[in-house]
């Protein structure tokens, strides 16, 4: 075989579809392949054009329009684009612009039919799905940027309009009938006043000021004024107003800048609706940082119990905000944390100052900032190791029962696996952990782990945080040195199968209860959140969640290219419809679970979490080869 | 550029008078097929990237041992239209250039001498435009590999991707004050050239891997530096 065959296919074979085909195939189509170089900024393929190759992207990075000139995806080295148009009437559907320098190789379209016709996990591929999943998340967090926090958000009825020429009387019974406090003056324009916007049936108007409950007092019944007085007489000689796009944050600062409660916002010229300071604060209120800080101000388990229904709506109103999967880990996460912070808080009030230093520590989910709502509680406690058990143990034992207590109490229900400050064997010396975690590392068996992995994400809460941050050095450390300890780790996160069957077909659980559905974390993020644990303690890394431990293994280079970006992607995504399912059980106030059927998800949903099921089945093929048992 | 015209007319004459004179049939082919006229915009100039493998740098000591070759245009590059060919050189292989090569004793015991592929090598170069990375080896190599054989000169314009490079690099002011001061200049070898293009790294030193690798980097240098409408003429020499 010649020798830039052999560069062509070795490079085809890391990436899907090619990933699958066998070396002979691959053989063959690098043989056929063309080559082809785009600078930075040309058009490589425009809407229409007759196209006669599928494009795989050696190296370099291309933007994929929609036929309007829309963003609809950025792919680089190991994608391909053109295989839409190849199946569509060889024409170019979706027009490509190179965004760095760019190396194709170029694949025959008679290779392409012939691969379609025989090999029907390629056909999936570029008919179903190709790189759909990095962009539907990608767009997501794209929306959310747009929309976080954009001051049409707040808005929830069109502004009420009067003309200047009116008098004060008809203004005030028109804010009335409305039941507003505010009222916007328009004056007609010409069209081409560059300030003017069209009205929906009397032609061209311009926004000219805004009349208040408050003017009305000030400016019009303190100075005398009479009824008839008209309200080009009384306008505010400057007019602050806002733009839709602009975020929440610019409008509160324009408020207080400008020592004004009302803001007219406008879309481009056109007054969309008007924000009163009163919708910020609102608006912030629901915020988690307020949250927080109310956590804080609570001097009972009942008052904290009371604020899980603001926990809940802060969930769901992230949810709709557009949060990713991240941010919302991550405020539930801090939540979660404040909540046990405040309980030791209460219980030290009550118990009196600890009897020797201890660090409470969480584990699981709230240790990698993921938490989401439907969760149980994992935590346990680490103590100096002056600890000596008849002096001291009564009241550990008291504070771990006050916290578990309160966190059940609060929503947060007891763990099954007895993983809890309460259990004894988890209320234990520095020194011990120690030795439990070195005999995790040291002497690894499937089974003592597959109860333990748990522990393996670690993060202080309240106390000594050196007690944890030595843990985690000596995890860090020896965790990469033991190839036995990653092998047996390794076997555990294949026990959870994604619910794909033959033909990327879902497979239900078949458990009773949740018949045909599918559990989204059990088979979903959790075998997601093992396989990159493995791969991060394999590089010694020390980060905490999941999407940073991505992070790590990317920059240790230890999986294929694009390996690490798919896992991102795929945890994001399942996360995603994990989140927005409990959102939906919240909402229509349904007990939020982990189960979803299929069948009410969307087309393009679906075929997106076949998608990302895929990722998670190849990750743990790859998981077996890459962390084999080693023979003794 | 000032001696462009007089260059041009050249090239042209000499195939002409090549074509006529030659009494080795694959060289009167050769010759026949003539040069495209220099002002022809490159995106209409068929274009051969033409890689050696030698034993050594000395056309007077040393020989061919391996060819490549790929053919293309500004708009794609085919290398399953390349070619590529292994032929035993007159003089033995010594060790260091094995390492290098990676081509074995076994190899090129069994390869052709050059005169019995030179046929089909100079029909495959005809009528395109030769493209090298350093033309300090195809042409001189050739030629003496082809006045040794059938005892007739083999000589062609030829686009030097390496000339190219370094008329870019070292034209920068920082560039040349860089050299000044420090010594050195910017490496123009083909790997460190393609890296400027954001050009992928290949395994060197096989013959049409690098023929390839030539290619691209033209491709990438004219896309940069130059334009489809760019007239031949102003990157031949």
């Amino acid at each position: 075989m010649e020798a830039e065959v052999q560069e062509i296919s070795e490079h085809l074979r890391h990436y899907p579809p090619f990933d699958r085909l066998d070396r002979k195939w691959l053989d063959q189509i690098a043989a056929r392949t063309d080559v082809a170089y785009y600078r930075d900024g040309s058009m490589i393929q425009e809407y229409g054009e007759p196209i006669d190759t599928l494009r795989y992207i050696r190296s370099g990075a291309v933007e994929v329009y929609r036929h309007n000139g829309e963003l609809y995806n950025r792919i680089g080295e190991g994608d391909i684009f053109g295989h839409t148009g190849l199946l569509h009437n060889r024409r170019v559907r979706f027009p490509v612009r190179a965004i760095e320098d760019t190396l194709l190789y170029l694949i025959p379209a008679e290779v392409f039919d012939q691969l379609c016709e025989e090999d029907d996990q390629f056909a999936d591929f570029v008919e179903l799905s190709g790189p759909r999943l990095q962009s539907t998340v990608e767009q997501n967090e794209r929306e959310n940027d747009l929309m976080v926090s954009r001051v049409r958000r707040l808005l929830t009825r069109s502004p009420v309009n009067i003309e200047e020429t009116a008098t004060v009387h008809e203004a005030a019974r028109l804010m009335t009938e409305h039941h507003v406090s505010s009222i916007l003056l328009l004056s007609r324009a010409e069209p081409d006043d560059e300030r003017a916007f069209a009205g929906e049936e009397h032609g061209h108007w311009r926004l000219t000021g805004i009349l208040t409950d408050q003017d009305l007092r000030g400016r019009v019944l303190a100075a005398g004024l009479s009824g008839e007085t008209p309200l080009t007489e009384i306008k505010h000689d400057r007019l602050i107003t806002i733009q839709s796009d602009e975020s929440v944050y610019e409008a509160m600062l324009a408020m207080l800048r400008n020592n004004v409660h009302h803001l007219p916002v406008l879309h481009r010229r056109r007054p969309v609706g008007v924000v009163h300071l009163s919708d910020i604060v609102r608006y912030e209120t629901h915020s988690s940082l307020y949250l927080v800080s109310n956590i804080f101000n609570q001097g009972s388990v009942k008052g904290l119990s009371r604020l899980m229904p603001d926990v809940r709506a802060a969930f769901v109103r992230l949810v709709d905000d557009g949060a990713t999967s991240q941010m919302i880990g991550q405020a539930m996460s801090s939540i979660g944390r404040s909540l046990i912070r405040r309980l030791i808080e209460l219980a030290e009030a009550e118990l009196g100052p600890p009897p020797v230093p201890y660090c409470f520590m969480v584990n699981g989910s709230m240790a990698r900032n993921d938490q989401t709502i439907a969760t149980d509680q994992d935590n346990a406690l680490i103590l100096d190791d002056s600890f000596d058990p008849e002096q001291h143990d009564a009241w550990f034992v008291a504070l771990a029962k006050r916290v578990s207590d309160g966190l059940h109490a609060c929503g947060y229900p007891y763990c099954n696996g007895g993983i809890m400050g309460t259990n004894q064997k988890w209320r234990q010396p520095l020194s011990v952990w120690r030795r439990y975690f070195e005999g995790w590392i040291d002497q690894p068996d499937p089974e003592k782990l597959l109860h333990s992995s748990i522990f393996f994400d670690l993060e202080a809460v309240h106390g000594e945080e050196r007690f944890v941050e030595q843990l985690q050095d000596l995890v860090a450390q020896r965790a990469s040195q033991s190839p036995l300890f990653l092998a047996a780790l390794a076997r555990n996160a294949l026990n959870r199968t994604p619910p794909l069957g033959f033909f990327r077909t879902f497979v239900m659980e078949k458990d009773g209860q949740h018949n045909n559905s599918i559990n989204l974390k059990r088979r979903g993020t959790a075998p997601l959140v093992d396989v990159i644990r493995v791969h991060a303690l394999a590089v010694g890394s020390r980060s905490q969640t999941s999407f940073d431990r991505l992070d790590d293994i990317v920059r240790a280079n230890t999986l294929p290219a694009g390996q690490a970006d798919k896992l991102r992607y795929a945890l994001e995504f399942i996360s995603m419809v994990r989140i927005r399912h409990q959102a939906y059980d919240l909402k229509h106030h349904h007990a939020p679970d982990n189960n979803i059927e299929p069948e009410n998800v969307s087309d393009g949903e679906r075929h997106n979490l076949k998608d990302a099921f895929q990722v998670l089945s190849n990750a743990q093929k790859f998981l077996r080869f890459r962390y084999p048992m080693p023979t003794r | 550029m000032s001696c462009q015209q007089s260059d041009e007319a050249t090239w042209a004459a000499f195939f002409a008078d090549q074509a006529g004179r030659s009494r080795d049939s694959a060289l009167r082919a050769f010759y026949g097929a003539g040069v495209p006229a220099p002002d022809t915009p490159l995106r209409d100039v068929p274009l051969i990237a033409l890689d050696f493998e030698t034993t050594g740098m000395d056309v007077h000591r040393h020989a061919i041992i391996s060819i490549g070759m790929v053919p293309f245009d500004l708009a794609r590059i085919r290398p399953s239209a390349g070619r590529y060919w292994v032929v035993k050189p007159p003089r033995p292989l010594d060790e260091a250039s094995i390492r290098f090569h990676r081509i074995t004793h076994a190899e090129v015991a069994q390869a052709p001498d050059l005169d019995e592929v030179l046929d089909e090598v100079l029909a495959a170069l005809a009528g395109n435009v030769v493209v090298v990375h350093f033309r300090g080896i195809e042409r001189p190599f050739l030629d003496a590999a082809v006045v040794a054989r059938r005892g007739e000169r083999c000589l062609f314009p030829l686009i030097d991707t390496m000339s190219i490079e370094a008329r870019q690099v070292r034209q920068g002011g920082w560039n040349r004050l860089k050299g000044m001061l420090l010594g050195s200049h910017t490496s123009v070898r083909l790997p460190d050239s393609r890296t400027r293009y954001g050009l992928p790294a290949y395994s060197a030193h096989h013959a049409k891997v690098d023929a390839l690798a030539t290619a691209e980097l033209l491709q990438a240098q004219i896309a940069r530096h130059y334009s489809p409408d760019t007239p031949v003429g102003e990157l031949w020499e």
